[in-house]
């Protein structure tokens, strides 16, 4: 076997206080993001020895001469059996600075739903190449995807380069490739960093390499310590959807009446003039509660219940703006859907759609196209069909009020669940 | 009153997720089992609906095997906050012929439970079963969805689950289906110890070191106990130990530990080099237990 790279032991400190990244890896099948996500468990010491005790034995048994760190994520038996991952598994590692959540995706194409899935939470993709097969449809389909997902980050991880004796040139080939893509999308060039990497032999992924000199680079931990993904700070104009109305009719809170939910975009305040849509009526935040303590302003991403100043009907589905910022308020929208189950999206098509915690009815208006995803624009079709990604008129029964995608992700972004089976159909992000 | 609240992201999405519960749901039901996930549910719960009380039962299923402290934690929790609490016991189950006790050297009640859990799910009609699962635990639970819907055998369909995209929950379901749903995935272990301690929550002492008698086994530490069977060459000793996952005694194992109070136990967790689950007799029966376990409608 193998001898162990040393480990960070990193166990001393305190997590509080550490800040937490999301990453979903990408590319395709493979090319090494379970491997590398199992490296990087091992190389924190995040592996107890229970769990490294089953990967070597299992290794053994494969009649491996190295440890298979992909057997750290890929959990299910199917998974295991076939050597690929089928469905997102979420990783939880941590160092002294940072917390991580890691959604380890599938790169097989049928599973490119599930990328989308584990991305969609995600503020960082990963995005491995094999060096010995360089730029390929995967690539750019997932490269398009973080794109579209509009991820603060993406690392483009060379990965397998010891199978290319750690050749500087296979590098450069393909990151010039890469950069040709990085030209045609959102993405700024520092938004985008390259790494040559081998996820099995763990070069560069937290110890620098030293068959690679030519790299000057940090390595793959190193660089992801020091990320400060954008929409962690990310503002734009408050949203307050209400789940859920709380009237604890005791006798100590007799009429009480609070309006329960998280807070996105934007800071809520004590005595902020609000508006309440879809009725329009307005009031002043009264009180933000969070369990028995009172505060004073309640920052993005807080689960709060707030009180109103005057007597206003509000109930689940409602949302709660700042008189100052209101959002779109509409009833025919476009968007681009990704579709995530195999029954095709069509014209016509009804479905219940979910925009955050409120649900109306949706028609397909129309299909503008489906669009490639090496960025050559679209074409002309009457349906989406798994995976496929488009653009999609829909007319609703009652007007949804939200932002682009742009904007906010939370209220720019909906679902559609299928009527029939209720589950999960598409992914649709708001123009 | 403080100044401006910046909010625990796990906690803000845990609270989140038991709202879209509330709601979405008709008969809700948070599963107990004394231990501290269940326990810091509980206080999610609270925080989720306060003023309000927690809109949903608590649902334990009593293996008969439950150390006492546990049970007695819980029916004091359960009247200091005044919730409901439905108790189920598998020895009814095994009394009606609908499970078999298990024999033998590793002799558990614990894949038991599932019938009697289903069983209750079907008596209360209960459309949303809250537990306290972590993806960290174990590699099949690192695959499972936040709403994890089951079919009417309870079965969890590991191959054709729906995405879960942002934080929209979709918990949509039809008859006779039922929805596993887990607040807290996306916390560690360490996460939740340390919400305990922060929060200064009351947990079952037998997660603070304290004697008691043992013996060891395949490397871990088993409680000597007329429902855990034992060889008259496994010697019974008295140990300084603590449990760090509280189930049934016949398949909890100890960990030797001085480990008395809230920092000393966080401590000993941040630098344990051994899983929570390394210490569950039930996971060591194979590779893919857990997901065995699943499939048929376990926890
Ligand atoms: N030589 C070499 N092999 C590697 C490297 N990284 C991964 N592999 C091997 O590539 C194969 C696939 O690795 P995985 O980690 O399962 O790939 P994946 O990208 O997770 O695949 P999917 O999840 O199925 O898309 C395994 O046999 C790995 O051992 C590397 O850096 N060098
Ligand atoms: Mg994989």
């Amino acid at each position: 076997m193998e001898s162990a790279k040393s480990a960070r032991v990193n166990k001393s400190k305190m997590a509080e206080n550490r800040k937490l990244i999301k990453i979903a890896t990408a590319g395709s099948v493979d090319d090494g993001k379970s491997t590398l996500i199992g490296r990087l468990l091992y190389d924190t010491g995040s592996l107890t020895s229970d769990k490294l005790e089953a990967i070597e034995r299992n290794s053994k048994q494969r009649g491996y001469d190295y440890l298979d760190f992909s057997l750290a994520t890929d959990g299910l038996v199917a998974e295991r059996e076939q050597g690929i991952t089928i469905d997102v598994a979420h990783i939880y590692f941590n160092t002294d600075k940072t917390n991580f959540i890691v959604a380890d995706t599938p790169g097989h194409v049928e599973y490119t739903r599930n990328m989308v899935t584990g991305a969609s939470t995600s503020q960082v993709a990963i995005i491995l190449i094999d060096a010995r097969k360089g730029v390929i449809e995967q690539t750019y389909r997932h490269f398009f995807i973080s794109n579209l997902l509009r991820l603060s980050h993406v690392v483009v991880a060379v990965n397998k380069m010891d199978l290319v004796d750690y050749d500087e040139e296979v590098y450069l080939k393909i990151k010039s490739d890469f950069e040709e893509l990085v030209a045609k999308s959102d993405f700024s060039t520092d938004q985008i960093t390259f790494i040559p990497i081998s996820a099995l032999k763990g070069e560069n992924v937290s110890q620098k390499s030293d068959l690679m000199n030519w790299y000057i680079g940090n390595t793959l931990l190193d660089h992801l310590e020091v990320l400060e993904p954008a929409d962690l700070q990310e503002s734009s104009a408050a949203r307050f959807p209400v789940q859920f109305v709380i009237r604890p009719k005791t006798e100590a809170y007799h009429d009480f009446r609070g309006f329960a939910g998280k807070v996105y975009g934007g800071n809520l305040k004590k005595g902020d003039s609000i508006t309440v849509l879809p009725s329009l009526t307005t009031s002043k935040i009264k009180a933000i509660h969070f369990f028995e303590k009172e505060v004073e302003e309640a920052a993005i991403g807080s689960s709060i219940t707030i009180t109103l100043e005057d007597e206003v009907n509000v109930s689940r589905g409602d949302t709660i703006v700042k008189n100052s910022d209101l959002p779109k308020s509409e009833k025919l929208i476009s968007a681009t859907i990704c579709q995530v189950n195999a029954k095709p999206l069509k014209v016509g098509d009804k479905y219940t759609l979910q925009h955050g915690v409120n649900r109306v009815l949706a028609k397909v208006e129309s299909i503008q196209g489906r669009i490639h995803t090496d960025f050559s624009g679209e074409e002309a079709t009457d349906q989406l069909k798994l995976n496929d990604i488009g653009q999609v008129t829909f007319k609703l029964s009652k007007a949804i009020h939200f932002d682009s995608y742009k904007q906010n992700k939370s209220t720019g972004s909906f679902i559609l669940i299928d009527e029939g089976s209720y589950d999960t159909v598409s992914v649709g992000f708001i123009n | 009153m403080s100044n401006l609240f910046i909010p625990n992201p796990k906690e803000a999405e845990s609270i989140h997720i038991l709202r879209e519960v509330a709601a979405q749901f008709e008969k809700p039901v948070l599963l107990f089992s004394g231990g501290k996930d269940s326990i810091t549910l509980v206080r999610l719960a609270q925080k989720a609906f306060y003023p309000a009380r927690i809109p949903f039962p608590l649902l334990h299923i009593d293996t008969g095997h439950n150390f006492p402290e546990t049970i007695a934690f819980r029916d004091q929790l359960v009247e200091e906050l005044g919730l409901e609490l439905i108790v189920r016991n598998v020895q009814d189950s095994i009394d009606q012929g609908k499970v078999t006790e298990e024999r033998g050297r590793y002799a558990s009640r614990n894949t038991l439970q599932t019938t009697t859990l289903l069983d209750a799910i079907e008596e209360f009609k209960f459309d949303a079963c809250i537990g306290g699962a972590r993806r960290d635990e174990e590699k099949a639970r690192a695959k499972e969805r936040v709403f994890s819907v089951r079919d009417d055998f309870g079965q969890w369909d590991e191959k054709n689950q729906r995405p879960e995209l942002f934080d929209m929950l979709n918990g949509k379901i039809h008859q006779g289906q039922n929805v596993r749903v887990f607040p807290i995935s996306n916390w560690t272990e360490l996460d939740v110890w340390e919400y305990i301690k922060n929060e200064d929550m009351k947990i079952p002492s037998i997660y603070f070191a304290h004697k008691r008698e043992v013996f060891f086994r395949d490397g871990m530490v088993w409680t000597a106990n007329q429902h855990v069977y034992r060889d008259n060459s496994e010697e019974v000793v008295e140990r300084m130990v603590r449990f760090r996952t509280v189930g049934d005694m016949t398949c909890t194992a100890a960990v030797l530990s001085d480990a008395d109070t809230l920092e000393a136990v966080v401590d000993e967790i941040r630098l344990s080099t051994i899983s929570e689950r390394g210490a569950r007799i039930d996971d060591k029966r194979s590779e893919a237990a857990m997901e065995k376990r699943k499939k048929v409608g376990y926890f």
